[in-house]
């Protein structure tokens, strides 16, 4: 089977090399050529320029940690440190993160106490119902309903607390952030790269400042959270914005807009299609970021899961796991049900003729306060009445061990001795002088003089931050994984694009997975290997494969119908017509695919860390117990810049290929 | 009928639009007028070449060519919502170029109203609040901004769809929309951007008599955009043609068919129903002394269409009287034959 996969994926490569022509051997070129040069002419090489000396490199870990100190100490205006304003900032947090707190479940105190969770079920039903229909409603009716009667729903409510708070309020930002950007131009061109080099850091950098910052704490989580959620929405807004028809901006101007008319009576709504994907995305982040900052201290659902984790009790992980993935399932189906809504006129006839669904809510919430005050067990469902799952996961895995634990082992065992080993040998005679030279001339081949020299700047960062050994290790571990993502996401893909029925079923299998928070891929790698190199990489895989299988169907499907015609037409058999016709015209696609795959990899390869690894992702783990803000930065840094390389080369490439094939 | 260019409502004079690095320096380098091929060999894209028209009050002024003529670009100068690299646009008579932006938006709040051709409707208000949308940014309050609104939408037919959103009405009905959100501010002039041609050509042709009928009530000044010349001919009363950026002719669609200017003109007009658009005074020829004619006669400014039964099927050609009853001219069965057959270009008139 493996072999199988292995030989198709080299005949994918030999017939992309074939069926492309002169840009099938850049790709080989583009494969082999880092290989050749460390394998030739690595060893010849001084070593300065294999590796930078130690006390050559760049101190920017000191440095940052200088200016933290500096913010941390030293008082402005002679009043209060840096670090006094954000904690004060930080404190305004707890409003509303209190106040949602209260509605959702808490209480706010013996004799008004919060929603019952039949209300917060009902709420969730008449939500579902309105903004797509009866079975949107069923579905997050039933959602609620597991959190409740599997005995989650306390962790469940202050988890989504956090989502409800942070999101809106990382939301406003990214809106009037994208929207002075679109205003001044100076300010988008500031903005652009930074929104850039955030969204490719991983979760855990924001994490360390936040801490040093504001203090460990639920708090902490949340603003680490509304940190990481926001460059989504600023970036969305700027292009939602930039998208709108001149003719409406026009029939804006020709009414007589303002500027300011025109902004918010105008471009807003009008860009709003793309401004709700940004809302939908800003959901989703929190979430995932909101699961991963009970590191730093955020209660809730992420925060028992760490523990059940810490402790190997992967009965009870998974149980939260499953929790978790329902909520993400629901957030996601629910906020996307609202980026779809189209407005329909209403109704004409008394209020709740013209607003049934707010009345329905109303009722819900009256009669289930009612209902509550008599039937406790409707307020919260008592814990003797919980179902609990978990001897069953356990008894599951134990079974799962004792069948497959041999074959596991030899599996692991064969990739580690046979590949991974002798790969991350090789991996570590790349000499940094090899990476700039590659980086620079692919980069200055594909974009020109600029996107070469942003290039030859993340190179040269990586050699000089004094992690290029670790680098090394992470580009390891992330290319295996990249590889093996590619190699199952193309068949996936392939063979998913082959009938309408099965794109939407395996489309909707990936939509699913897509949502859940990167965590949860921890759960089942822990299950079957346990903790360490191979573990990890396993969770990267199952994470990082989305992308690729979600990019190569897309890009199968949208090879226009005519072209497919044409070839059937001249006698192409099917297999010509996906080899020869479709998979070319689909690279690009594919090849943006495999760019979010890296992408991915490189978020979970941090992580991964925590089921031990020796990669960048053990560092900002350990700078984390030290509470090193410089480290986690200049490594966060590391990992984000490694991800932009491969962006850029790759986007410039595809943009290339896209052009030369007219599919732009 | 000369009129003179104080009368109108809208002229621009030797307006240009260039796109490039510096279109103003590269213009004055040249003294403003600029020869064609410099244009191009510096770098420049000449949307609007020296154009000059005037739109006199109640007029409908059709700006016909192709896509990527200029005639978008030229009206959007008139409207000024493209700023022109050279030249003047007079609006009563002022500079539209030299007034300040308050007073512009001042303008375009009463005065001007446009149409077009993707309907540009806000997607998230009703029929309702898009009509009234230019009354609500005037800061009209609501309820004189909705009255008035529902009498404009029952006047383009839409009448009882003013709660509905725009996706859930037809192009047709959406292009309405557009025309009546055009017309709330009771413009005196009106721009429309090739309004009927993102439209099937059945519902085109009812948008263009509904049109005719809003126009002959409401004598508003207009600047019509199309590429469709049958369209042109049905609506204008002066038709502009446009060809990469210039204004090559403008005339009457009689004028455009019997005397076209260039060849450009010409094989736009070569496939036109001229017997349906010229007069019989237009393809008439001179009294003849001692001439045989027959017993029936024609007036001088019935289409050539509507007579065509009667002229040929007599043998001897007709009498052509004026108003008054006076001979002017002879119409024969070869003339109107020629015209209905032959794809030469009529000479006569």
């Amino acid at each position: 089977m493996a072999e199988a996969a292995v030989l198709s994926g080299e005949l994918t490569v030999r017939r992309w090399v074939a069926g492309t022509g002169q840009s099938g051997i850049r790709v080989a070129l583009f494969l082999l050529a880092p290989s050749v040069f460390v394998l030739l002419i690595g060893p010849l090489l001084p070593e300065w320029l294999r590796i930078v000396p130690q006390e050559w490199s760049a101190p920017f870990v000191g440095w940052i940690n200088a200016a933290v100190e500096v913010l941390r100490r030293e008082e402005l205006l002679g009043l209060l440190t840096f670090r006094d304003m954000t904690r004060a900032i930080a404190n305004l947090i707890d409003y509303p993160l209190d106040f949602v707190e209260a509605i959702l479940v808490a209480g706010f105190s013996e004799s008004v106490p919060g929603l019952p969770w039949i209300a917060v079920t009902g709420l969730a039903i008449v939500l579902g119902w309105y903004l797509q229909g009866r079975q949107l409603g069923i579905i997050a009716g039933v959602c609620f309903a597991y959190m409740a009667i599997f005995g989650k729903w306390e962790l469940s409510m202050v988890t989504l607390s956090v989502v409800l708070v942070a999101a809106p309020i990382a939301g406003a930002i990214g809106v009037a952030l994208g929207i002075v950007a679109y205003k001044k131009r100076w300010f988008e061109a500031l903005l652009w790269p930074i929104l850039n080099v955030m969204q490719a850091l991983p979760h855990f950098s924001y994490m360390i400042p936040v801490a040093i910052f504001i203090g460990i704490g639920h708090k902490a989580g949340t603003i680490a959270t509304i940190i990481f959620a926001f460059p989504v929405m600023a970036r969305l807004t700027i292009l939602g914005l930039k998208g709108v028809l001149p003719e409406v901006r026009e029939a804006g101007i020709m009414a007589g807009c303002t500027r300011r008319q025109m902004l918010w009576k105008v471009e807003l709504p009008a860009a709003r299609p793309t401004l709700m994907v940004g809302v939908n995305q800003v959901i989703m982040l929190c979430l995932a970021m909101v699961v991963l900052a009970s590191f730093v201290g955020a209660k809730g659902l992420g925060h028992d899961l760490l523990n059940r984790l810490r402790s190997l009790w992967i009965g009870q992980a998974l149980e939260i796991g499953v929790v978790i993935v329902f909520m993400a399932i629901i957030l996601d189906r629910l906020s996307q049900a609202w980026a779809r809504k189209e407005p329909e006129h209403m109704r004409e006839g008394p209020f709740h003729v013209r607003h049934p669904f707010l009345t329905a809510g109303a009722a819900v919430v009256v009669v289930s306060y009612i209902l509550a005050a008599f039937v406790p067990a409707l307020q919260l469902w008592p814990k003797s009445l919980s179902i609990t799952t978990a001897p069953l996961w356990d008894a599951l895995i134990d079974d799962i061990i004792i069948y497959a634990f041999d074959y596991l082992e030899l599996i692991k065992d064969t990739l580690l001795v046979h590949v991974l080993i002798p790969m991350r040998d090789l991996y570590l005679m790349l000499p940094w002088s090899a990476l700039l030279v590659f980086a620079v001339t692919v980069g200055w081949y594909y974009g020109g003089w600029q996107v070469a020299g942003i290039q030859a700047l993340f190179a040269l960062y990586l050699a000089f931050a004094g992690y290029w050994e670790r680098t090394l290790i992470t580009a390891y571990m992330v290319s295996f994984a990249v590889v093996v993502c590619v190699i199952i996401g193309s068949i996936v893909g392939i063979w998913a694009a082959a009938g309408p029925r099965r794109t939407k079923v395996v489309e909707l299998i990936l939509d699913t997975f897509q949502t859940f928070p990167s965590f949860i891929y921890l759960i089942p790698a822990i299950m079957l290997f346990n903790v360490n190199d191979f573990a990890a990489i396993m969770a990267i895989v199952i994470y990082a494969t989305i992308p690729t299988t979600r990019l190569t169907i897309f890009g199968l499907r949208t090879v226009p119908q005519d072209i497919v015609e044409a070839a059937i037409t001249s006698g192409c058999t099917p297999r010509q017509v996906l080899w020869k016709v479709r998979m070319p015209l689909a690279f690009p696609a594919i090849m943006l695919g495999i760019n979010q795959t890296i992408m991915y990899a490189l978020f979970m390869v941090v992580i991964a860390a925590f089921i031990g690894t020796t990669d960048l992702g053990q560092e900002i783990f350990r700078s984390k117990a030290d509470n090193n803000a410089g480290q986690s930065l200049v490594v966060g840094l590391c990992i984000a810049f490694m991800g932009l390389i491969a962006d850029q080369l790759i986007n410039a490439w595809a943009r290339e290929r896209k052009k030369v094939l007219g599919l732009e | 009928m000369e009129r003179k260019a104080l009368d109108a409502k809208i002229a621009c004079r030797s307006v240009w639009k260039l796109y490039g690095r510096d279109p103003e320096g590269f213009l004055a380098a040249h003294g403003g007028a600029p020869p064609d091929g410099a244009i191009e060999a510096d770098g420049y894209i000449p949307a609007v070449r020296h154009a000059s028209l005037e739109v006199f009050p109640g007029e409908i002024l059709v700006i016909m060519g192709l896509s990527g003529s200029g005639k978008s670009t030229l009206v959007r100068c008139l409207s000024r919502l493209i700023e022109p690299t050279a030249g003047e646009v007079l609006f009563d008579g002022q500079d539209l170029l030299k007034i300040p932006a308050k007073e512009l938006i001042e303008i375009r709040r009463h005065k001007m109203g446009m149409v077009f051709q993707h309907f540009a409707l806000l997607p998230h208000r009703t029929v309702l609040q898009n009509v009234a949308f230019p009354l609500e940014v005037q800061g009209i309050d609501r309820a004189t901004r909705e009255k008035r609104a529902l009498e404009i939408i029952e006047l383009v037919g839409l009448k009882g769809r003013d709660r509905y959103y725009p996706r859930e009405l037809s192009g047709g009905q959406q292009q309405r929309v557009g025309i009546a959100r055009s017309l709330a501010v009771e413009p005196d002039v009106w721009f429309l951007d090739e309004p009927f041609s993102a439209l099937d050509p059945l519902i085109r042709r009812e948008m263009q008599d509904e049109f005719l009928r809003l126009q002959t009530m409401l004598r508003k000044t207009i600047a019509f955009i199309t590429h469709d010349f049958d369209e042109a001919i049905r609506l204008a009363d002066r038709i502009a043609i446009m060809n990469e950026g210039r204004i090559v002719q403008i005339g009457t669609p009689e004028e455009l068919v019997t005397r076209p200017a260039d060849d450009y003109v010409a094989n736009f007009t070569r496939d036109v129903a001229r017997e349906k658009l010229l007069t019989v005074a237009s393809v008439m020829e001179p009294p003849a002394d001692g001439q045989a004619l027959s017993d029936s006669e024609v007036r001088q400014t019935e289409k050539v269409a509507d007579v065509a039964r009667l002229i040929v099927a007599s043998e001897l050609p007709l009498r052509v009287a004026d108003d008054s009853g006076r001979t002017v001219g002879t119409i024969s069965r070869a003339r109107v034959l020629d015209l209905l057959f032959s794809r030469e270009p009529v000479s006569g008139g």
